[in-house]
């Protein structure tokens, strides 16, 4: 009864076994996946860099076999959803993750090498269709380009180009044309980074052939009567938004008096902390009990205390009860500093937590100890070098 | 001074031309120019430098201690922080607190023939109990008092160079260099009663060297201060003498015992006896002559104490209050006392101390003169005095 469900993520990992080589293709296509999800777009990781591995060669899967897989995921789910005793009509992924942890309960440390059972098209690649025919000669005038999807983007922009040219020159000879049109509104977008561009494509293309692509996108967008091409343009481009729109804000709380205060958490290196910050306070605080004078007896760290506060100008204005374990001195005054901002963002407006994410506040402080390795003295330093 | 001079001058000039067009507009002017005539210096300070004469209205103001009561009183009497204060504003600048205004209450209205009372400031770390004690030893001695004024106690139980056994009771320890160190200091707050006061009993301290009885005071001491070796011996002579004469109907004077870090003598000591093991506190002349005199029969005069966290040796950084810090055997010896509480600044202090390190130059940052800028240094220093005067002052 067990079988469809397992089947599938028992067909993902004996398909690992079977191509090594492909094993890792599929970690970085999902890696990839999820790090666009969540990771935010001021850096490009280095997941970025590494090779588009769908454009790389021919296809690996054909459209039959990945068919096949999408028809036994479909099955699966019904049966698994069965198993829980749950509707196989509505049974979401979520639904499907949260059967496969509590069916196959796994101790590994490394999340990806943890059964799964998602859609095919999550876990293959995105790929090529075939590109020739029966008689081995290939669909696309541009095959022997060794880039058709590049340059048919490109003939399709330039023909764009033309058209739009050609209706300017037809306005111009009715005398009915005009400089003020209506503009594309681009708004916070930026132009999709060359290695989204490969993703799109499903091709491998060079940085100078990227830079010919914005530069056409460019004199698309100088045209007087673009707008037309509106949605084309807006294909190529990726909209930004404000980070601290995702930012959580704890809930505002009223205690027994009809005070207003909020409770938030927050870490750094090895230490814990939480914060109660109540509204019309004296400036009162307490750090585990004590004064705070007396506990953070280095002036860094009451300043690292103070700066939330200070940065929005309400000094003086909250009494926080604090509560910090574990770390060090500098390592508990970080954490009170990421608890209390988050804290603060109850009492702000949405532009002020904005200002507070530019400035750093709200984002946690990575950074942990480097472990030592073998062979050396420390992290990085080595023993010192003896001839013999 | 010559700047100041020639503004009060030009303003005169000013008020003569106005007068000329309007009478009552002048008189007006004059009105001002000669009130605000005596006041040169601003809100934080007042000018009433006579401890005697402070009163509530004067508290949160900073008063001037002359520099020849600095140099007598206090040689080295003063917390290691102020004298650098003093020394780079070249001024010495007490501010009028309510503890110290408080004792100094007591001290006027107390009777001088019953056993005196005891004193005790208290207070967490870096509020200011030595400066209460300093400014109320500053009144004692400007009343006329006999000060005896032990700066830091602690120092008597540690950090010993060189510990010699007593030549008058073995089982006790002298420790020559304090007790000379201290002889000194004494000699110069009390160099007037030196020559006024006279021994009541013969002391021999070798078979050769001896002082008899009804010899100067002076004797005593420069003969602690010459022969070093009994010096500790010395103090305790002294120390005796003066608790006897004081409150005595032939003696003119009357003591003031001020004694810094008291919490030292009911501790522990880190002196090592010859064997390696701890001296007890009891086992130091010093502090045994000194626990002597704090008992209650002296009469006549007062004994104003501070504890002090800092320096307490085996005694743990959040302890202030007088139990933890002198312990029960201490509580019990010392026990009918009056604890005075020392704060942190009050609002009205911490805006007088920001004055003034302000107008000493000490805040220069523009940031510093606004409003904002205050709460900062509030929140830096949560109103403490010692902090606050860490964050402003030198590096």
């Amino acid at each position: 009864m067990a079988a469809p469900g397992v089947r599938t993520v028992g067909r993902v990992s004996s398909f690992l076994g079977k191509c090594g080589n492909c094993s890792s293709s599929i970690n970085t296509v999902t890696s990839q996946l999820s790090r666009q999800v969540l990771s935010r777009r001021i850096c490009v990781s280095s997941a970025l860099h590494r090779k588009n591995l769908a454009a790389a060669g021919p296809e690996k899967f054909s459209v039959e076999y990945i068919q096949k897989q999408v028809e036994e995921y479909n099955i699966g789910k019904r049966h698994l959803a069965n198993m829980m005793g749950e509707d196989p009509e509505n049974f979401s992924q979520e639904d499907i993750d949260r059967s496969i942890t509590y069916l196959f309960p796994s101790g590994l440390f490394e999340k990806k090498a943890r059964p799964i059972m998602k859609h095919p098209d999550e876990i293959f690649p995105r790929q090529r269709a075939i590109q020739w025919g029966e008689d081995r000669r290939p669909f696309h005038f541009l095959f022997y380009t060794g880039k058709q999807a590049y340059y048919t983007l490109m003939h399709e922009l330039f023909g764009k180009i033309l058209n739009i040219e050609k209706h300017q020159d037809r306005l111009r000879a009715k005398g009915l044309f005009s400089k003020d049109v209506k503009q594309i509104t681009l708004g916070t977008s930026r132009w999709l980074l060359k290695e989204e561009l490969d993703v799109l494509l499903v091709e491998t293309i060079s940085a100078d052939d990227y830079n010919r692509f914005i530069q056409l996108m460019e004199r698309l967008l100088s045209l007087p009567y673009s707008a037309t091409e509106e949605e084309f343009v807006l294909r190529y481009r990726q909209q930004l938004e404000a980070q601290s729109r995702k930012q959580m804000v704890p809930q505002l709380e009223k205690d027994e008096r009809g005070v207003a205060f909020s409770t938030s958490e927050g870490r750094r290196k090895t230490s814990n902390s939480s914060v109660v910050l109540r509204d019309s306070g004296s400036g009162r605080i307490t750090v585990n009990g004590q004064e705070y004078l007396h506990y953070f007896s280095v002036l860094q760290d009451r300043e690292q205390l103070m700066f939330p506060l200070q940065f929005m100008g309400m000094l003086g204005r909250f009494d926080l009860e604090c509560t910090v374990s574990g770390g060090g001195r500098s390592s508990q005054a970080g954490a009170l500093r990421l608890a209390i901002s988050q804290a603060l963002l109850s009492f702000l407006s949405e532009g002020e937590i904005e200002n507070m994410r530019q400035a750093g506040l709200l984002t946690p402080d990575p950074r942990v100890r480097e472990r030592k390795k073998p062979g050396q003295e420390g992290a990085r330093k080595k023993f010192t070098w003896k001839k013999r | 001074m010559a700047l100041h001079r020639l503004s009060l001058r030009l303003r005169q000039t000013v008020t003569h031309v106005r007068s000329l067009h309007t009478s009552t507009c002048g008189q007006q002017h004059e009105a001002v120019a000669v009130e605000s005539e005596p006041e040169p210096f601003s809100v934080f300070r007042t000018h009433e430098n006579d401890p005697a004469c402070h009163s509530q209205k004067h508290i949160g103001q900073y008063y001037t201690v002359p520099p020849a009561h600095i140099r007598t009183l206090f040689p080295q009497g003063l917390p290691w922080r102020y004298q650098q204060q003093v020394k780079t504003f070249n001024e010495a600048c007490m501010m009028v607190r309510q503890p110290a205004l408080e004792v100094m209450s007591y001290l006027k209205k107390t009777d001088s023939s019953k056993p005196s009372l005891r004193y005790v400031f208290y207070g967490l770390k870096g509020s200011g109990k030595t400066m209460s004690l300093c400014h109320t030893v500053h009144y004692c001695y400007t009343q006329g008092w006999l000060v005896l004024h032990i700066p830091d106690a602690h120092r008597w139980v540690k950090n010993c160079k060189e510990l010699l056994p007593s030549s008058y009771n073995t089982s006790r320890f002298d420790q020559p260099l304090q007790a000379t160190e201290w002889l000194r200091n004494f000699r110069t707050t009390n160099q007037h009663f030196l020559s006024k006061i006279k021994t009541t009993k013969r002391y021999v301290w070798t078979k050769r060297e001896f002082t008899e009885e009804g010899s100067l005071l002076g004797e005593l001491v420069d003969q602690g201060i010459n022969r070093a070796k009994s010096g500790s011996d010395v103090v305790g002579a002294v120390m005796k003498e003066l608790r006897q004469q004081s409150g005595q109907p032939g003696s003119d004077f009357r003591l003031a015992v001020a004694v810094d870090g008291v919490n030292a003598l009911w501790g522990r000591s880190t002196i090592m006896k010859e064997d390696k093991s701890a001296a007890d506190p009891e086992e130091l002349t010093l502090v045994y002559n000194l626990r002597k005199l704090m008992r209650s029969d002296l009469v006549g005069g007062a004994i104003i104490t501070a504890l002090s966290q800092t320096g307490a040796l085996y005694k743990s950084k959040s302890d202030y209050l007088p139990q933890e810090l002198l312990g029960e055997k201490g509580f019990d010896n010392m026990d009918p006392f009056i604890p005075v509480s020392v704060p942190d600044y009050s609002e009205k202090e911490f805006e007088s101390c920001y004055l003034y390190y302000m107008d000493r130059q000490w805040l220069q940052h523009p940031q510093s003169r606004t409003q904002e800028g205050k709460k900062e240094l509030i929140f830096l220093s949560n109103r403490n005095p010692w902090m606050f005067e860490k964050i402003c002052g030198h590096l």
